[in-house]
């Protein structure tokens, strides 16, 4: 019987919850790295056995981990995170120029059809590439040396690249986002980059409009269809049909379009999830109450999700890299919380219970559906 | 023949767990015992603690380790230095510890 592992990274260490096709009994494991930050874990699609981990700490920076048998066992593997040549400078807040240091990986994106590749997303922005497994990670330079590059500018959580999206029906096309730069595409493999942020408006910069510094949160697509994207900005949910070339909104009746993640329900690319938080500052859901919104017409139009959700005295947060989807019949949905609750939901959203509910602040969420 | 110096180092749990070691390591030094011996015969010994102490480029200092010895904070002292004798003769463990900053 078909099954999932949701792997979840916290701010003190991972945890792995796997359950049966049914998605009502979960067991529990972890911690593992325990008391180390873990920004991000995922599983190659090629084989589910093999999965990477993101294992950071501010004392003893970044270490990388890999599992071949699903999460049971661990080595660490390749660590070394080196920027090309002289890497220049970046703007720092106050807009003065500020030298590239390497600080983590955000995200591990492992290849669709290869265990041993895959590219990692770190800040100071730049993405990063293994082909034998992790072992040796060299930086596709293309992207950070960008004619536009030396003008970037961090986000409140830095300048990080967070979302890389591999376009299963072209191995040469890649999308990655960075805060606060923007969302980025390569048609060739990563030696060239072209900003995808036509159509972002973004009050926050002096012009609204411009090539970059949009605050991207975190981008989105349906691998049954590539080429449409959706996009959680600062502000502003969004929606691209040609790859990124121009946005629109579509946060219609959202009741904020301030959130940080989004996903695409696995087997219906119209149907999409958000979670809209009070912002500027407060960062938590908007009356206490925790409700993931879905749209079924890819936007625009939205309900309110709610059974199974805490309506009442909830002031958590949902980061960016916390949400994800399943792949079985129905689509199951997944987030965490930096209240430390993982929920789940095995029937597209209709209702929701949380796997644990007492973990660190969970810093991502990632599911394999397994045969 | 070059004389090898045995030095004790005592690490912070969390670089114990990644090199699989438990209580001291002893490292084997040729040469002169300084902080940069030290460092580059813990890292050939146990490379998965390459880049956590010090950083793989510059090999400077992470900025939340220490070194202690002897009761007192090496963390500033250049690289080359020698270490104290007591360390240098086995009596004193060098540490490498995280230190005391945040949550």
């Amino acid at each position: 019987m078909s099954g999932v592992r949701v792997l979840v990274g916290t701010r003190k260490g991972a945890f792995i919850l796997e359950s049966d096709g049914k998605r009502k009994n979960w067991k529990v494991n972890g911690p593992l790295f325990a008391g180390w930050e873990i920004y991000h874990l995922k599983g190659s699609p090629a084989d589910p056995n093999r999965i990477y981990c993101s294992q950071s700490s501010g004392w003893f920076g970044q270490v990388v981990e890999r599992s071949n048998d699903g999460g049971k066992t661990w080595e660490t593997i390749g660590n070394k995170f080196s920027y090309d040549g002289v890497p220049g400078t970046h703007q720092w807040y106050d807009g003065t120029p500020h030298p590239w240091e390497f600080k983590r990986v955000w995200h591990i994106e492992p290849s669709l059809t290869d265990p041993d590749k895959a590219f990692a997303g770190v800040e100071d922005a730049a993405l990063f590439y293994t082909s034998d497994g992790g072992q040796n990670w060299q930086e596709l330079s293309g992207l950070r040396t960008h004619t536009t590059g030396s003008q970037w500018q961090p986000g409140a959580g830095g300048l990080c690249l967070h979302t890389i999206i591999l376009d299963p029906s072209d191995p040469n096309r890649i999308y990655i986002a960075i805060s606060a730069a923007g969302a980025f595409r390569t048609d060739d493999g990563g030696k060239t980059w072209k900003p995808i942020n036509q159509g972002l408006v973004s009050e926050f910069i002096p012009d609204p409009k411009a090539e970059i510094g949009h605050c991207v949160h975190h981008v989105a697509m349906s691998p049954s269809r590539p080429g449409v994207l959706y996009m959680q900005k600062h502000w502003d949910v969004m929606r691209s049909d040609n790859a990124g070339d121009l946005w629109r909104e579509v946060s219609g009746n959202l009741p904020t379009d301030f959130g940080f993640v989004i996903d695409v329900h696995a087997h219906e690319p119209e149907t999409i999830y958000v979670v809209p938080i009070k912002s500027d500052s407060e960062h938590f859901p908007l009356e206490g109450k925790l409700r993931v919104y879905r749209s079924r017409t890819g936007g625009n139009e939205w309900e309110p999700l709610t059974n199974g959700l805490p309506q009442s005295d909830c002031y958590v947060n949902v980061l960016r890299d916390a949400m994800a989807v399943d792949s079985l019949d129905k689509c199951g949905i997944y987030f965490g919380t930096t209240g430390g609750q993982v929920y789940a939901s095995a029937d597209a959203g209709d209702t929701w219970a949380p796997i644990v509910r007492d973990l660190p602040a969970v810093l991502s969420v990632e599911v394999q559906t397994l045969p | 023949m070059i004389h090898a110096t045995k030095i004790r180092v005592v690490l912070p749990a969390h670089l114990k767990t990644l090199a699989h070691v438990t209580g001291e390591v002893t490292l084997e030094i040729s040469g002169e015992a300084t902080q940069r011996a030290v460092l580059d015969a813990l890292e050939a010994r146990y490379p998965v603690l390459c880049g956590t102490v010090r950083d793989h480029v510059t090999k400077q200092r992470r900025p939340f380790v220490r070194f202690f010895a002897c009761e007192q904070d090496l963390s500033h002292e250049l690289p080359d230095s020698r270490l104290p004798e007591a360390v240098v003769l086995g009596t004193e463990p060098f540490l490498v510890v995280g230190a005391i900053a945040g949550g």
